[in-house]
């Protein structure tokens, strides 16, 4: 079980809750199980999510393990010039 | 991917080196082929018609005259470039962007396009288009535009981001927040606060060689494009997307690049290229003019920013906030949501929010430019945090020092830290000799601090060796700053050789896997990486080979210093073979040796710069000079230190040309009215002082030689740096961008006014 944060925008489509409780090994189950519970999400999704694990932002790395405790946070995927 | 990322803290013999680029004696002597150097037999002048309204309906576009025109090949306009996008609303806005379909959003969009057999037919026929335009009203300032009152641009747009869905459409395409703690309670422990509003405008990155292509679409499906660009393979997937191609049969060539910025990362008149050249059945070339750079490619947002900082007597920060609304052009965008992210990305805050509004406008699609949106909010942020360092008596950098984020702080934007570099910037920047130096009448000086993500991404990587024992390497990534000679130095620390035995070229797209395109500060961060990977499989297969040669297990075989060792008491009597002696002989142990990557570069981390900048301002003109400027920056590891340094460089200059004077300048017609480098005035070398730069390298922990990006965060800094020098020099706070000579002495006189 990993505690996830979710940015304003995207708690928004996701119950109003900022924090979740997701039971995922790595990225792409968290997003599957996200998108499970919250329909919403999905678009989100499609449209890029990055996740920040312990302060490192992955943004395609889907098979990155979620370690056990570690800090997850979603952020919106950036453009860069 | 089965590649370790991670740090090894490893010495380096080639890598930190400063070997002379591969592609500098062709730029010099004006061999270099950029976009429009490129010819095929028989290809034709491509040219666009634009719109001169900033908002109009098209009633209906006529190219009868046009098409009779003697030397005319193709005439198109949105019918030939009918929607594919599947549902894709960023897509479909790039192929709107490419050729307006109902309404022409802004002054310079593309309404149609010809191909002629010359410049002089093709301009002829441009103007016997006869467009039936309905004029709407339109907005392009992007507080106007923000107004419930104002015009609309789309009339399908509802704010994102709101907790209900709003009755009535707007300008607003999207509201973002983030932060953490509670501000009010913040501002409440405050003993001082300072509260500022802000304003950036326009600009555009000023790349020199404008956006040109060849472009031949064959008769069975096959088609090429030869482009500058910054992701040839990021084109070839717009464009087969947009004209119904398969992607595997459009090659798209990369050509040297004069400067892109982020105004390359998506396609503009490439598909119109294409399907002018599909239509005639001829090559077409197509070459923006600087005014249509100008009117119809690139500029990043216009902004306004509300700040409020607070901070205790002892120089702690109880609260920071930031409301900041940005402009997207007439498409929606998220760039306020990034300047969100990263105004306050420097600092420790309790209590932290900051919400961006998305504006629409009439004017050219926004897009990215060099760590898109992160310079207005440092503006912004950082000219409040010098305000706030003033009204406690406390030194400007010390301030900072005592409030910058660490390792383990919870950043503004959401996660925690790893180990990062502000705090040591602040502390070299602290100690640096130009803090010290003394100022005359009439300069200031000024500091700042920026923050910039960084970004990996999808990278592919061959390398082959050769049977005289050199190495070609072969990278996905558009070099735009001196990779090649950063990669080659990376394959030659890996494999042990020299650097002068590598020579790297960027693939086009039939020859090597996909590749995100170079933004995002990613070029040598993941194409090294890829590269690293791509040397240690081959390295693999020449241990493999010199077992062979010795007839011994290959687990007896290290490599060390670029040749192949038998370890064990039992091969003492083989001599080492060298990366050449095991090319020569691989003809007989099995055929070419090559290596090869494709992986994903994540965990870029982020970078961190404190600037510091001397201003003279004349008092009677309110012109002003940098007279010194300094940049620290961490780069994690600087593969190639001079490339680095140019990189810092080159965004200082940025940063000061935009500061100082760069601005679109609208007219109450909603036209453009300086679209060219005579009027938009960008720095050139006798406008600035020597940008003197310090290195610091604080190692990424998820790149095996420690490597950051580097590219982007140098112009986060300037603007507010320079701000505080000006601001310091004539004693007014300046809180308009660009801080030209009239808004100057608009500021001066508003004071003595009072």
């Amino acid at each position: 079980m990993v505690e996830v944060t979710l940015w304003g925008s995207l708690s928004a489509v996701a119950g109003g809750k900022a924090k979740h409780d997701i039971e995922a090994k790595d990225i792409r189950e968290l997003f599957r199980k996200l998108a499970e519970q919250y329909p919403g999400i999905e678009p989100w999704i499609d449209r890029g999510i990055a996740v920040a694990i312990n302060g490192t932002i992955y943004r395609d790395t889907w098979s990155k393990e979620l370690p056990p405790g570690a800090e997850i946070f979603l952020l919106p995927r950036l453009a860069g010039g | 991917m089965n590649f370790d990322p991670r740090f090894s803290g490893r010495k380096f013999a080639s890598v930190g080196t400063r070997p002379i680029r591969p592609d500098g004696i062709d730029k010099v002597t004006g061999r270099a082929r950029y976009g429009a150097d490129f010819n095929m037999a028989g290809q034709l002048v491509g040219r666009i018609l634009r719109s001169p309204h900033a908002h109009a309906v098209i009633k209906k576009i006529d190219t009868s005259k046009a098409e009779k025109l003697a030397g005319v090949k193709a005439v198109i306009t949105a019918k030939d470039l009918p929607d594919l996008t599947d549902g894709d609303a960023a897509m479909y806005d790039i192929l709107d962007n490419s050729m307006a379909r109902k309404k022409a959003l802004y002054d310079g969009h593309a309404v149609a396009a010809v191909a002629a057999i010359d410049a002089r037919i093709a301009r002829q026929a441009l103007k016997l288009i006869e467009v039936d335009y309905e004029v709407l009203p339109h907005v392009t300032d992007v507080d106007e535009a923000a107004h419930h009152h104002a015009p609309l641009i789309n009339d399908q747009v509802f704010t994102e981001g709101l907790e209900e869905k709003p009755a009535k459409p707007s300008n607003i395409t999207k509201r973002t927040q983030f932060g953490h703690g509670d501000v009010h309670k913040g501002f409440a422990e405050a003993d001082f606060v300072i509260e500022r509003s802000f304003k950036t405008e326009q600009t555009h990155q000023g790349y020199i060689e404008p956006h040109a292509c060849v472009a031949s679409v064959n008769a069975d499906g096959t088609a090429d494009l030869w482009v500058c660009t910054q992701g040839h393979f990021v084109y070839r997937q717009h464009c087969a997307q947009l004209l119904g191609l398969e992607a595997s049969k459009l090659r798209v060539t990369s050509s040297e690049i004069g400067g892109g910025f982020g105004g390359k990362t998506h396609v503009w008149a490439e598909p119109v290229a294409l399907a002018l050249s599909r239509k005639a059945g001829r090559p077409v070339k197509l070459v923006m003019t600087r005014d249509e750079v100008f009117r119809a490619s690139g500029p990043t947002s216009a902004t306004s920013i509300d700040v409020k900082i607070g901070a205790r007597k002892d120089g702690t920060i109880t609260a920071a906030e930031a409301t900041l609304r940005y402009s997207c052009g007439p498409y929606a965008g998220s760039w306020a949501e990034i300047g969100a992210m990263t105004a306050f990305a420097c600092y420790k805050l309790e209590n932290v929010k900051t919400v961006g509004y998305e504006v629409l406008v009439n004017r050219p699609k926004t897009a990215a430019y060099r760590a898109p949106s992160a310079p207005m909010a440092a503006f912004a942020v950082e000219s409040v945090v010098d305000e706030l360092a003033k009204e406690l008596g406390m030194d400007a950098v010390e301030f900072r020092i005592k409030n910058a984020a660490q390792e383990g702080t919870r950043s503004s934007y959401g996660p925690v830290y790893g180990p990062i570099g502000i705090g040591p910037t602040l502390e070299a920047v602290k100690n640096h000799p130009h803090m010290k130096a003394p100022l005359k009448a009439n300069q200031g000086r000024g500091m700042a601090c920026g923050f910039w993500f960084n970004f990996g991404g999808q990278t592919c990587t061959d390398l082959n060796i050769g049977m005289d024992g050199s190495v070609s390497l072969a990278v996905g990534t558009v070099d735009v700053g001196g990779s090649r000679a950063s990669l080659s130095l990376v394959a030659a620390e890996e494999l042990g050789i020299d650097y002068s035995h590598v020579k790297a070229i960027v693939a086009d797209t039939s020859s090597l896997g996909y590749n995100d395109m170079t933004d995002g500060s990613r070029g040598t961060f993941s194409s090294s990486m890829a590269t690293i990977s791509a040397a240690r499989n081959a390295i693999k297969i020449l241990r493999e080979r010199a077992a062979q040669m010795w007839d011994i297990p290959v687990e007896d075989v290290v490599w060390e210093k670029g040749h192949a060792i038998a370890k064990g008491e039992k091969h003492g009597n083989l001599s080492p073979l060298s990366l050449k002696e095991i090319a020569a002989a691989s003809g007989k142990t099995g055929g070419p040796i090559a290596g090869h990557s494709e992986l994903v570069a994540d965990g870029a981390g982020v970078s961190f710069a404190t600037h510091i900048c001397d201003v003279e301002v004349d008092p009677e003109t309110g012109s002003t000079r940098v007279i010194r400027y300094t940049v620290v920056q961490d780069a994690g590891k600087a593969v190639h230190p001079t490339y680095v340094e140019g990189q810092y460089q080159g965004g200082a200059a940025q940063g000061i040309g935009w500061a100082l004077n760069e601005e679109y300048i609208y007219g109450k017609d909603g036209r453009l009215q300086n679209a060219g480098f005579l009027d938009y005035r960008i720095p050139v070398c006798s406008d600035l002082p020597m940008i003197d730069t310090q290195i610091l390298e604080i190692p990424n922990p998820n790149h095996p030689y420690g490597v950051r990006g580097v590219g982007e965060t140098s112009i986060v800094p300037p603007l507010a740096a320079i701000a505080n020098a000006v601001s310091n020099a004539v004693g007014v706070r300046m809180t308009h961008i660009p801080m030209s000579p009239p808004r100057i002495l608009a500021a001066l006189d508003a004071e003595r006014e009072g």
